[in-house]
């Protein structure tokens, strides 16, 4: 990729400025003269989408930590308190909890639409490792954060998942007291797990230089799944990629805004208002929505440890996907067979979502069970399979070539 | 000092890699001091987060009085922030558990080792589902135990595992009979 920055400024101060600190060509490189392929459509947004949210939870996140308690006498309170007393606590609160929803809404439609057009594929493996791993830190940070309203919900969600590691034979109730800082979850659990919310977002906004530097070393993929060959495949990303991002960023803000507004609490639950009370499990204690097929694969298997390495792995086989993928086409756009299959795992991936909020009894463990037959199947016998057996539809010549047609 | 860079580097490339030299040996010990060092920096680092001294303390044996507990009633209390469940087993209740095909069970474990010898009407166990850590709910379940809302594991009277994901029985806590209607937890 080109991208070399003509950033020459005219301000005498900048000019100095930049002798010593190249930062203005920096950005200018990155994001103004950096090309984009020419044809890239709106599920590449969402790139620019999540850092958005990541700035909105950072900047939410810190406000509420001004006005909240990390102690079990107080932390649910200090909540009610946020809501109640502080000034606009209400909506700085809803922001931040319908943000981590909105964030996890985001980085799913990212994740199936680099899964769809072969994003992980060679030249950019790292860059997709890179984004399981902002994926893996995201949901530790979510799940702490829900720890911390101290609701039952959150303290039977800090139960449930650290008992994932009792699973681990010999050492594993040593690693659980080890989390817990004491004999179950309590204020020390809660303590770490403040102090762990607030450093994580820092570590993703981290990673995520990382995985935008290594975007910007292998250049965008696009849905030709092809590389831009000249410059009639790109164009500049300011303004064309910068004003569709923002475009997409506002729509994007409308559905958030809806939640914020009108449904707060439609993605979360009724007994997470009622405060932690350790001897009482609630009745049926379900995750937030966006663990739910992780958590409808941990139940299906019928063994605790089983069970434990299939949520593990389920997570861990994301990261072996441009060796599992044996086709050399990109996009799904020109494998007619693997868009079905394609389609087939979106479908199993929200099933198993509505299956993970279910009671784990009679047909839904069946349907989980097939559910997570096919999750595996589709990473470890499909995606494999395929490069060998499919026949793929010819690739166009060149970016420029698929938007404006062969010319005659 | 007048030579190039180039060749200032062979220099040294030359000779650390003709032999053994004392200059070797003391990047290697310097090294190894180095990470010796910077393993034990992490021993506080990661002992920190076990239980401290008071949460450690608070946790120390608790008596239970059985007097006031019915026949058939399930009581709970807590120690070091576990749910204890003591159990007055009725006649039945114990036969049950009693009469079970030990070998037929999941975790096999006859009744009698998991109460005290003579006070076989009182089951002492840590009110914790062995699966995932939920309370289970006593009086529930087909077998007259209880049952564990979160993943469906069922126990028997004797606090067995019947079915469901738990692997394992509910764990008994430390504890010896101080009197005939008294016991003392951990």
């Amino acid at each position: 990729m080109s991208g070399h920055s003509t950033y020459q400024p005219q301000n005498k101060f900048l000019q100095w400025f930049e002798k010593r600190l190249p930062l203005g060509g920096l950005i200018h490189s990155s994001f103004v003269a950096y090309p984009t392929p020419r044809n890239l459509n709106y599920l590449w947004t969402f790139g620019g989408i999540l850092a958005f949210m990541l700035g909105v939870q950072i900047v939410t996140g810190v406000v509420l930590a001004m006005h909240y308690t990390p102690h079990v006498d107080f932390a649910f309170k200090s909540v009610e308190g946020i809501m109640r007393d502080v000034n606009y606590g209400w909506l700085l609160r809803y922001l931040h909890a319908n943000g981590a929803s909105m964030f996890f809404l985001a980085v799913y439609i990212h994740m199936f639409r680099g899964i769809y057009y072969g994003s992980y594929k060679e030249p950019r493996e790292v860059l997709w490792i890179l984004g399981v791993i902002i994926y893996f830190l995201m949901m530790a940070t979510g799940f702490m954060g829900y720890v911390l309203v101290w609701g039952q919900m959150s303290f039977w969600a800090a139960t449930v998942i650290t008992n994932l590691f009792s699973a681990i034979p010999g050492v594993g109730d040593a690693i659980v007291t080890w989390l817990w800082g004491g004999y179950a979850v309590g204020n020390p659990t809660l303590n770490r797990f403040y102090s762990l919310h607030y450093l994580l977002p820092f570590v993703i906004a981290g990673v995520v230089v990382l995985h935008v530097w290594a975007l910007h070393v292998a250049g965008q993929n696009n849905p030709t799944g092809i590389e831009p060959k000249s410059d009639k495949d790109t164009v500049a990303f300011t303004p064309y990629a910068t004003v569709k991002d923002s475009f997409f960023m506002v729509v994007f803000c409308i559905v958030y805004a809806w939640f914020v507004f009108y449904i707060p609490n439609f993605l979360g639950h009724a007994d997470n208002y009622i405060p932690a009370n350790p001897a009482v499990t609630p009745t049926h204690i379900v995750p937030e929505w966006y663990y739910l097929p992780f958590y409808a694969i941990l139940r299906a298997i019928p063994d605790k440890l089983l069970g434990v390495i299939a949520l593990g792995a389920s997570i861990l086989i994301l990261a072996f996907l441009p060796w599992l993928d044996t086709s050399k086409v990109r996009s799904a756009r020109y494998r007619p067979l693997f868009k079905q299959f394609f389609w087939l795992f979106v479908i199993v991936c929200i099933g198993l979502g509505w299956l993970g909020a279910k009671p784990p009894e009679g047909i839904y463990v069946i349907l989980a069970r097939i559910f997570t037959v096919y999750y595996f199947a589709f990473f470890l016998i499909v995606m494999p399979l395929l490069g060998i057996f499919e026949k793929t539809k010819p690739l166009p010549n060149s970016i420029s070539e698929s938007v404006l047609g062969v010319k005659a | 000092m007048n030579k190039p860079p180039e060749e200032r580097a062979k220099d040294v490339t030359t000779v650390s890699s003709a032999e053994h030299t004392r200059r070797d040996f003391l990047y290697i010990a310097t090294g190894a001091v180095g990470a010796v060092g910077a393993a034990a920096v992490l021993v506080p680092l990661i002992a920190q987060m076990n239980p401290d001294a008071s949460t450690i303390a608070a946790g120390a044996p608790i008596d239970v009085d059985l007097a006031p507990i019915a026949d058939g009633q399930i009581i709970k209390v807590f120690w070091r922030s576990k749910p204890i469940f003591i159990f007055h087993r009725t006649k039945k209740e114990v036969e049950e558990a009693e009469k079970v095909n030990v070998a037929s069970l999941p975790d096999p474990e006859p009744d009698s080792a998991r109460v005290k010898q003579g006070h076989d009407q009182w089951l002492v166990v840590i009110g914790i589902c062995t699966h995932l850590g939920c309370i289970p709910l006593a009086h529930q379940g087909e077998y007259g135990g209880w049952f564990c809302p979160c993943h469906g594991s069922v126990y028997d009277t004797s606090g067995r595992i019947r079915s469901g994901p738990a692997p394992k029985n509910l764990a008994l806590p430390p504890y010896k009979f101080v009197s005939d209607t008294k016991i003392q937890i951990g």
